[in-house]
């Protein structure tokens, strides 16, 4: 196994050292590992979770070698620019602040965020029902832009991953946190942990911070890349290898409309 | 409009948009949440050295002398805190306490252990503790045999010996260590910003989150930690001009 991975490091670094990537050089993806069911780590450190099987189907596509590079959430855009991979499958939401940087295929995914509080919390979800409360968002998501913009009255609170998240609010340090909804349910409402806890209001409405959906990050110049990657997104959608994926994680189709 | 009537933001702004990689006018704008974050770095470094170092002293002094039965137990404490990363010390006692239900039901829950800070301050002091009680023993064991003989001779007791001699002669020559163990702290406080807290980092990185940026809070960052540094060993060198001049090689040329 370790061995393995030396050698997909290796490739990796070959494909860094000959410049730009052509066909049947191994596709360097970026991933988290720490956002189920998305994409989480099992204990023997191999990733699972939509995100991973939708980079490993648009690889085979693509019919190029699936090289996952595991990275922190909040280093996520300036590794991808460091070329430290050729793309982000990782849920990034498609947001005008994001694109400044970097550029996004078309969505393969999109799914409202919502704020989660304990049951009958006593407050609602506007922003004077959180005017000093303590409000959970993993830093350097759409979701601390939203809070920071909807919520001003709120305490923000800023965690490296959704699962830090998870933990405090749970362990009641926080008084309610907003994510992605579908992340919420499956990763914590629908599990013992989240048992005592509920959304708190509807979908929030945010399109400047909150962007189109998710797609799959590229460089600027990587315009070929792109159009590929979007392209792979569609024929995916068409043929019904989406929906098995799909129903494998969700209850519902998370494409959105 | 004209070079020379730009004020300085205009030019920042300017150069940040025209030459720099970096985007200064971000920085310049919440410099500060810097200057916030900077006190809350400086308020639970010197809390925690506080702390700390008030353990440390009766520590040491067990450790030195081979106390029976407090030997043992005050060598497993400093072996723990020094043996292990401060940042998995710090996780353990924010995120592993809070898994406890009891811990969570307990009085202290409330008022410390569900508060970040508090956990910050407890798990640095711990940590502090256990560095400086070694160093402190060190010293106190390398006491020059001479101060001991002269303070006997006097007829001091071995508790006003303690105080008198063998404590401040054992502080002033454990203090370019104790500069160390300062500035060291001074760096480990960044595991502030993994627990939530504001601090420096957490400021920089939260400035990075929100604009999804690479460098700019860092480097902030870098520069905040580099001027609390200088300070440092400024103090410091002038503390040891003070307390350590006997010590000093002297120059034999003047005399």
């Amino acid at each position: 196994m370790k061995k393995k991975l030396t050698m997909l490091g290796l490739a990796g670094l070959l494909a860094l050292a000959t410049g730009a990537a052509t066909a049947g050089d191994p596709l360097r993806v970026g991933v988290e590992g720490a956002y189920p069911p998305f994409s989480w780590k099992e204990a023997d450190g191999t990733l699972k979770g939509f995100d991973i099987d939708m980079a490993m189907e648009v690889c085979k596509r693509l019919n190029r070698e699936c090289v996952l590079v595991e990275q922190e959430w909040d280093g996520m855009i300036p590794a991808l620019l460091a070329k430290k991979f050729d793309t982000i499958i990782a849920s990034m939401s498609i947001t005008e602040e994001r694109k400044k940087k970097i550029d996004f295929t078309i969505k393969y995914y999109n799914t409202p965020a919502k704020l989660v509080a304990k049951k009958n919390a006593g407050f609602d979800g506007t922003a004077a029902g959180l005017k000093g409360k303590r409000l959970g968002v993993q830093r350097a998501t759409t979701h601390q832009c939203s809070a920071e913009k909807l919520y001003p009255g709120a305490e923000l609170v800023l965690y490296g991953t959704q699962e830090e998240v998870w933990q405090d609010l749970s362990a009641g340090r926080l008084d309610a946190q907003l994510s992605d909804s579908l992340q919420a349910y499956e990763g914590f409402l629908a599990l013992d942990a989240g048992k005592d806890f509920d959304f708190l209001g509807d979908a929030i409405d945010d399109i400047e911070c909150q962007g189109v959906g998710a797609g799959f990050a590229v460089r600027k110049e990587d315009t070929a890349l792109r159009d590929a990657l979007s392209q792979t997104i569609l024929d995916i959608r068409g043929d019904g290898s989406y929906k098995a994926m799909n129903d494998q994680y969700f209850a519902v189709d998370i494409y959105g409309n | 409009m004209a070079e020379q009537e730009r004020t300085f933001f205009e030019y920042l702004a300017y150069i940040s948009e025209n030459h720099s990689p970096l985007d200064f006018m971000l920085v310049a704008d919440h410099i500060d949440k810097f200057f916030y974050g900077a006190l809350l770095t400086i308020e639970i470094t010197v809390l925690a050295l506080l702390i700390g170092g008030a353990m440390a002293i009766p520590l040491a002094v067990a450790r030195a002398y081979r106390h029976p039965w407090l030997n043992g137990p005050i060598f497993g404490f400093t072996y723990f805190f020094r043996g292990t990363p401060l940042l998995v010390q710090t996780y353990l006692v924010y995120y592993g306490l809070a898994q406890f239900d009891f811990v969570r039901e307990s009085f202290l829950w409330g008022p410390i252990l569900s508060n970040a800070w508090w956990c910050a301050l407890i798990t640095f002091s711990l940590n502090t503790a256990g560095y400086t009680t070694e160093f402190l023993r060190g010293a106190i064991e390398n006491t020059p045999k001479g101060e001991i003989e002269a303070a006997q001779a006097c007829g001091m007791s071995p508790r006003r010996m303690m105080w008198r001699v063998v404590l401040p002669s054992a502080f002033r020559r454990a203090l370019p260590a104790y500069s160390n163990e300062v500035i060291f702290m001074l760096h480990s406080s960044v595991v502030l910003s993994t627990i939530t807290l504001q601090d420096i980092l957490g400021v920089g990185r939260w400035l990075n989150g929100r604009y999804y940026l690479a460098y700019e809070g860092f480097i902030t960052a870098m520069i905040f930690y580099m001027i609390l540094v200088f300070f440092i060993s400024k103090g410091f060198r002038f503390w040891e001009k003070r307390w350590l001049g006997h010590l000093r090689p002297r120059d034999t040329a003047n005399t």
